[in-house]
């Protein structure tokens, strides 16, 4: 396997209006004959199906949910970034494209970034045309707020609902080309296997989940937009039927999967309250702005939060970093939480969690200006946990939340295997080990509004005189064949565990060993014991029902089942990675103050796996060059 | 927290074709602090640990947000609780002992796929008869180049906000998805940016609300009273406002 990242040459400000001005193109008598499917109708799958189709390609747009509409997406809630420098306070291209890079903590492609930056402002010209409904000034011009580890003002919001806003635009546009009859949409159908021939990716199979047909699509281009992972912590921000398969039937068809170790821990969500729990919930990112964060000075402390006298409580993020305070960024600010609860200080039922108290900020402020801040969010958090956060301080626990690791994409958003596009949370590219807060939905958009559509077109150039791929090729008959005996080997197993009780073992395993800390020794043991499951879940899971009908445990087993996989070339990723970075933190690279080494020397690369058929997974190096920015150590002290 | 004891009575339904029946579970030693929906998962674990079929439901985010869940719950679309959805229940919201009744959503234009799963693709088909603004990629003018009163973006918002659940339909006595029609009308002819197809908008969308099947509003309010994201029949009133303007 070889990894060419493709970079066009020249200076790094004009790489990609020179690029996008020199590619080939197709023409529109040409691009009739074309057909794309896209996998995914988030925001990057909708956006990119929309904009293809527009152009006159051919598309074949497929999701599992019962509409395009409510793809995860949906439920981001903060806001988008955008180079605008609207507010006049200095933001630039630059100073986005630095703050994505410095925040990644130096492990992502500067000419990929550079370029998000760059269209990052098209995006919310789009946006506003298609009437998504953005906060405005009084004066009815956009109104920005600041996100986490930046200092200006440039993230776009609708409320606490940018990402349903931002996903429902989108949504009008493919609906617009669903109409026109350019884009043919497959609601309630999961891909679950990718169709190679001959080396290039020419469709996919798919499940019908409302009556269970197995079909066959092809086309002559493959593009993925299937969101991210984190559900192989089985507990997560993300949606419940958030998954993996799509990218990993990939992998196992020869496309690298890069940095899967890097997952982003957001601190701020509700902590778990017991075994039964399904999901977590993320409370905003912006609540940090007034809320203090501490936990009692006292071990094991079962007083009323109330009741505890200020010198007997432990700010500890202002202790610890005193310039930036509660507003360090969001993996210091998780393991540092980890960190006191770790110690025996944690707080509530389960000792798991820590408090966000708006107390001052209420004496300061008055109840109203902090209710007309954060009215919704108190609302949301009263109406999980029933308890009163003007009152009462919340209680909030780090919780798995956004996979910057995926697979691994050229400059064009190609992987490894020609004719496979990702876009997305489920590509590895731009955040390096640590995402900024809004922007991945600046990401998404990016992909799928203003680079696919171009960079797909050098690929596909090529692809006008290959010959049409028949979905009775042998390729699809074995693809076909697989995907059915898997299934049937669900149904048929006699076994006596639950798909969910496995797939809250796996959960275990990767939050133990391979959450907000990991160390060697526990990462070898993680090892250990995924393999363990996995002879586990072959031989024990029950699920009931048949494949000819709305199946909803057989839909998790195939998801959890590829979640055990994954969960295993993570684990051997984080293995590999012998420093400390973003997302990254293991134990024995770090400093004496606990804070994290990065070792530039040896390990400024991406780490790209290769599937090797039951072997331990390949892994290949991508050098990442900084040639415009100096890489140093991030201090918020 | 509490532990409670409920008596569910769910509807299972193998098909459209089936005719289908409550059957009762009762669980006991819930925790409060439960979702409504964990509480189905706790009793699907349990279904399928003793080889039985466990209950359909659809669910996404389990925010409130994505519209996938869709229950009656004790005759309310998506249960007792104001402004909710049913992901969003919780258990601490019922008494020890309670008698639960839920249901798929019924209504002609959302047949039953299995127990409370519904087809509601009609919704999807009446946003593509023209519930979007006509612009490509990349043609879009600078975002501050119409400036939008702080007052309209928020009305406009305030439609925008519905996320396609279809309570409003199941609350309705004529099945009616006025509401859901109506604010995405509302939205687009608030805002400048809808204005060039606002009159070919009201009525294409209209029109196909008609051909599926969904019936008139005789504005009862239901609708309104049961959104969980409180969207107001003051949409409704606009649509028929445009509709008759466009008539003219
Ligand atoms: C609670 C929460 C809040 C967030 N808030 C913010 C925020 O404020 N700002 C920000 O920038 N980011 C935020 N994020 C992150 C951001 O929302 C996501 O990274 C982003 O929306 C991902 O978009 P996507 O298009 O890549 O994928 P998704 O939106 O996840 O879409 C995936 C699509 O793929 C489809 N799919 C998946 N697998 C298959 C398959 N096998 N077959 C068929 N279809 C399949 C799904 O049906 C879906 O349509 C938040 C995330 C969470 C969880
Ligand atoms: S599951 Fe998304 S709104 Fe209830």
């Amino acid at each position: 396997m070889k990894l060419k990242s493709n970079i066009p040459e020249g200076r790094l400000e004009a790489k990609w209006t020179k690029y996008r001005s020199t590619l080939p193109l197709v023409s529109p008598a040409n691009k009739k004959k074309l057909d794309i499917i896209i996998v995914g109708t988030g925001l990057a799958g909708a956006s990119a199906a929309a904009s293809l189709a527009e152009m006159g390609y051919n598309i074949k747009s497929f999701c599992f949910q019962d509409s395009p509409r409510r793809a995860h997406s949906i439920a981001a809630q903060g806001g988008i970034n955008a180079a605008k420098n609207y507010q006049n306070d200095g933001d630039s291209i630059y100073r986005l494209f630095y703050d994505t890079i410095k925040g990644g903590d130096y492990r992502s492609r500067e000419a990929n970034v550079y370029r998000l930056a760059e269209v990052s402002g098209n995006i919310i010209d789009q946006c506003v045309a298609q009437g998504v409904p953005f906060a405005r000034e009084y004066g009815g011009t956009l109104d920005n707020r600041s996100f986490g580890g930046v200092q200006v003002s440039r993230t776009f919001y609708a409320r606490g609902q940018t990402g349903q806003q931002l996903l429902l635009g989108a949504y009008s546009a493919l609906s617009r080309q669903i109409s026109k009859g350019q884009v043919k949409m497959y609601s309630k159908h999961e891909m679950l296997d990718l169709v190679v021939v001959d080396g290039k990716a020419k469709g996919i199979i798919t499940r019908n989940l409302v009556n269970g047909k197995i079909e066959r699509f092809s086309a002559n281009a493959v593009v993925l937009a299937t969101g991210g992972y984190g559900n192989v912590y089985y507990l997560s921000t993300n949606a419940m039927g958030s998954n993996t398969t799509a990218i990993w039937k990939a992998y196992k068809k020869g496309a690298a999967i890069a940095n899967p170790c890097f997952t982003q821990i957001h601190p701020t969500c509700i902590p778990v309250s017991g075994k039964y729990q399904s999901k977590l919930t993320l409370m905003s990112e912006s609540l940090r702005n007034d809320g203090r964060i501490w936990v009692p000075k006292k071990k094991n402390d079962s007083r009323n939060p109330n009741e505890i006298p200020e010198d007997e409580r432990d700010y500890y993020l202002e202790r610890r970093y005193p310039a930036f305070g509660n507003l360090v960024p969001r993996d210091i600010a998780s393991r540092a939480a980890k960190e006191r609860c770790d110690a025996g200080y944690g707080i509530g039922e389960t000792g798991q969690a820590v408090y966000l108290d708006f107390r001052d900020a209420i004496k300061e402020f008055g109840e109203d200006t902090v209710r007309a801040k954060y009215g919704n969010l108190f609302d949301m958090y009263n109406k999980i946990t029933d308890d009163d956060p003007y009152k009462t301080p919340m209680k909030i626990y780090p919780a798995v939340h956004y996979t910057m690791g995926g697979l691994w994409v050229d400059y064009n958003l190609m992987t490894t295997i020609p004719g496979l596009f990702a876009i997305g949370e489920c590509n590895f590219s731009d955040h390096g080990a640590n995402r900024l807060g809004a922007s991945a939905l600046m990401q998404g958009l990016a992909d799928g509004y203003f680079v696919l559509p171009y960079t797909i077109g050098p690929y596909l150039s090529n692809e006008i005189n290959s010959e049409k791929i028949d979905i009775n090729h042998e390729a699809f008959v074995e693809s076909e064949k697989s995907v059915k005996q898997n299934l049937s080997n669900f149904l048929t197993n006699e076994g006596t565990s639950t798909v969910e009780s496995l797939h809250k073992k796996l959960g275990d395993i990767m939050w133990n060993y391979c959450g907000m800390a990991r160390n060697k020794q526990g990462l070898l043991k993680a090892l250990e014991e995924i393999k363990n499951l996995k002879k586990e879940y072959k031989e024990q899971i029950i699920v009931p029902g048949s494949s000819k009908e709305l199946n909803l445990e057989l839909e998790k087993a195939w998801r959890v089942e590829d979640f055990i996989g994954l969960g295993e070339v993570m684990i051997n990723d984080a293995l590999s990675r012998e420093e400390s970075c973003g997302g990254h933190f293991r134990e024995e690279h770090q400093s004496e103050e606990g804070e994290a080494l990065r070792n530039d020397d040896e390990f400024t690369f991406v780490s790209a796996w290769e599937y090797n058929g039951e072997k331990d997974p390949k892994l290949h190096k991508e050098q990442l060059n900084y040639e415009n920015i100096k890489l140093t150590q991030r201090s918020y002290k | 927290m509490k532990r409670i004891k409920l008596n569910v009575n769910v509807w299972r339904q193998s098909s459209n074709e089936d005719v289908g029946k409550f059957v009762k579970y009762t669980l006991s030693d819930l925790n409060s602090h439960m979702s409504f929906l964990e509480m189905l998962d706790v009793l699907n674990e349990k279904l399928i640990e003793e080889g039985n079929n466990p209950i359909s439901f659809e669910h996404d985010c389990r925010e409130g947000i994505c519209g996938s869940c869709s229950m009656m719950i004790n005759g309310e679309p998506h249960g007792p609780q104001k402004a909710t959805t049913a992901c969003q229940l919780h258990l601490f919201n019922f008494r020890d002992g309670d008698e639960v009744y839920v249901e798929p959503w019924r209504a002609k234009p959302f047949p039953i796929i299995k127990d409370l799963v519904v087809d509601r693709s009609s919704f999807d088909r009446i946003i593509q008869s023209g519930g979007y603004v006509s612009v490509n990629t990349g043609s879009a003018p600078d975002g501050n180049a119409i400036p939008i009163p702080q007052k309209d973006a928020k009305l406009a918002f305030d439609a925008a906000a519905c996320i396609g659940c279809g309570a409003c339909v199941a609350s309705c006595k004529n099945a009616s998805a006025s509401l859901f029609v109506s604010a995405k009308i509302a939205q687009l002819a608030i805002l400048p940016q809808g204005n060039p197809e606002r009159k070919s908008r009201v009525i294409n969308m209209i029109n196909q609300m008609e051909e599926e099947g969904f019936g008139h509003c005789t504005n009862t309010g239901n609708c309104e009273a049961q959104c969980p994201k409180e969207i107001s029949i003051s949409n409704i009133e606009k649509m028929n406002q445009e509709y008759i303007k466009a008539n003219l």
